[in-house]
């Protein structure tokens, strides 16, 4: 019989409808891999094979008795713990969110369950999804399922914030899981395992319910095996929902049906300020074998400039900031999660000694430097600059892509780095999102699909970044990639 | 611009985080070297460019004035809201005593 955990969101969905399997077989497989991985890859934070294996039987259930499965009938996924979810424990991979069990479902996951997922547990991620590495949660790192090929056995970080969601993935401990994206969390995770994931349009997935960090920045998004699996898994968590104010009031578009390997007529725009000095041999090997691929599809190359680059990153360090230590501002010792109340403490005491206690190192920093950029006297030359170099970098894409139809560049500046190798240098472990940080400053969708290994053996990412509400382009730029990379590299089992 | 200790006591003490006298020497030249490098910003000519407000266009909207018209959002949940509080009485968040 076939391993059941080699298989896709596509090849459950369709075997599960066809009776090949069931559901319930399915979700018992991948329960294995959770429960065989967990204490050498720490992948998850709470697994919840229960809730699998009764989301699977109630889709069994529905084929026996002649219903519609739904758009993922069957699949058991990762839920990332930044997703509110009804009865069980959400993080953020924060102590201060330790044993925060929320009464209520968010959005995007109750979409994902109507539409016949099941849970396989709460994913480990970077403490409030700030990070490029997962090595800022309070349940410790995730350790990637890759290894070089030296022989060495260094311990590889599987990219941040969605790291747990990018293991799992690629260790086959869940054939999809979700992700967030803030400034690159969907995609240069995607990119260090070796598997696909998209950020929308900022607005296409509703907000509610997810752990907020940067509000004008946070948006969900699927990371799955392949393309068609990320459509499939996309069209079930987008829509509109008035419960978030920035909610897209639009239908979601069949993208899995729209899907299409044939760039003809088709302009990608190569920009030419990605094309920095030092860059990684491979990296710029990988880009240039991908600008060949879309050529080979029909495509038509043209060069671009997005002036603005090099201020992305510094923007966005002082928008999120900012944004994240008023949304963090909620965390008070008061109405949910952990109160250090010191012996004889007033209100304010209690409120510091529980931030001091709740909070890791580096959202303490983000927070501090938030407030700063915020506070009065400062806010016009950090916030309000920022925000208008901001408005420069949406800009230059609007221009952009009056010459073509998507964008190509690397995912990430390097393949995965070993964990410890950035932990003592913020700005290092920053500059790893200089390649994301663009598109979501301009709310743009954008993917990360594999293009091979590097010469360590560790894959490569190729980011596409489409026009406003264009997901299907980046799909089809990023099916054409796939149909051509035919990557099919999977780390060693070692855990 | 750059931050000594005193300032970084008061951007702690405004984001009510405590830090200790170790933490604080450890922070100010970590946020130096963060705002040192943001400070190249300031080279950008933003001469008559707005500062962004919505990175996708969209309208405010407003919901209808109905009571609880959904019901994930609405009122008479006082035990859910309160469910995960570390410390709640007759029906109340607990708090240290505010006012002598």
């Amino acid at each position: 019989m076939t391993d059941l955990t080699e298989l896709g969101v596509a090849a459950i969905r369709d075997g599960v409808a066809k009776g090949d399997f069931t559901a319930v077989e399915v979700a018992e497989a991948f329960n294995a891999n959770v429960a065989a991985a967990q204490t050498a890859l720490n992948a998850f934070i709470v697994a919840t094979p229960e809730l699998a294996v009764e989301a699977a039987k109630a889709t069994d259930a529905r084929r026996a008795a002649g219903q519609p499965l739904g758009k993922m009938g069957g699949v058991p996924i990762g839920m990332k713990d930044l997703f509110a979810t009804k009865g069980v424990q959400t993080t953020a991979a924060s102590h201060i969110l330790e044993g925060f069990t929320p009464e209520y479902e968010s959005t995007v996951s109750q979409k994902l369950w109507d539409a016949g997922a099941g849970m396989l547990g709460k994913l480990n991620l970077d403490q409030f999804a700030m990070g490029s590495s997962n090595e800022t949660s309070y349940f410790g790192n995730v350790i990637s399922p890759w290894r070089r090929s030296d022989g060495g056995n260094a311990a590889l970080a599987p990219g941040g914030s969605s790291g747990g969601s990018s293991t799992a993935v690629a260790a086959r401990l869940a054939p999809a899981a979700t992700g967030t994206d803030t400034g690159g969390s969907i995609r240069q995770p995607a990119a260090f395992t070796g598997i696909s994931g998209i950020k929308p349009t900022y607005g296409r997935c509703s907000r509610w319910g997810i752990v907020a960090f940067a509000s004008s920045l946070d948006q969900a998004g699927p990371m799955a095996r392949d393309v068609r699996d990320c459509a499939i898994m996309l069209e079930a968590m987008a829509g509109y929902d008035p419960k978030d104010a920035t909610s897209l009031n639009l239908p979601v578009p069949e993208w899995e049906a729209g899907l299409s390997a044939d760039m003809k007529g088709k302009k990608v725009g190569i920009p030419r300020e990605y094309r920095m000095d030092g860059m990684d041999a491979d990296v710029a090997a990988s880009w240039d074998r991908g600008i060949e691929w879309l050529k080979d599809a029909g495509a038509e190359i043209v060069e671009i400039s997005l002036p603005h680059t090099k201020y992305a990153l510094p923007a966005y360090y002082i928008i999120a900031p900012a944004e994240a230590s008023s949304n963090l501002a909620r965390y008070d010792g008061v109405r949910y999660g952990l109160r250090d109340l010191p012996d004889g403490a007033g209100l304010q005491d209690m409120y510091a000694a529980t931030r001091a206690a709740g909070f890791g190192a580096e959202v303490k920093r983000r927070i501090l430097i938030g407030t700063y950029v915020l506070s009065a006297g400062f806010y016009d030359a950090y916030y309000t600059q920022a925000q208008k170099v901001r408005t420069l970098i949406s800009h230059d894409f609007k221009n952009a892509f009056t010459q073509c139809d998507v964008i190509l560049a690397p995912t990430a500046p390097t393949a995965a780095f070993g964990l410890g190798e950035k932990t003592d240098d913020p700005l290092s472990m920053y500059l790893n999102d200089v390649f994301a940080v663009p598109a979501s400053l301009a709310g743009l969708p954008a993917m990360s699909v594999p293009a091979g290994l590097n010469r360590e053996g560790l894959p490569l990412g190729l980011q596409i970044v489409g026009k406003p509400f264009d997901e299907q382009g980046v799909l089809n730029a990023g099916l054409a990639i796939e149909s051509r990379a035919q990557f099919s590299a999977k780390p060693d089992k070692w855990w | 611009m750059s931050v000594d200790t005193a300032t970084v006591a008061k951007i702690a003490a405004l984001a009510r985080i405590k830090v200790s006298e170790a933490e604080l020497e450890a922070m100010v030249p970590e946020l130096n070297g963060i705002l040192a490098w943001v400070e190249q910003l300031g080279e950008v000519d933003v001469t008559g460019i707005e500062p962004m407000t919505a990175v996708i266009e969209n309208h405010l909207r407003l919901r209808d004035d109905v009571i609880d018209a959904d019901p994930l959002t609405g009122g008479g949940v006082r035990d859910k809201v309160l469910a995960n509080a570390p410390a709640r009485e007759d029906g109340f968040f607990g708090v240290p005593k505010v006012i002598e």
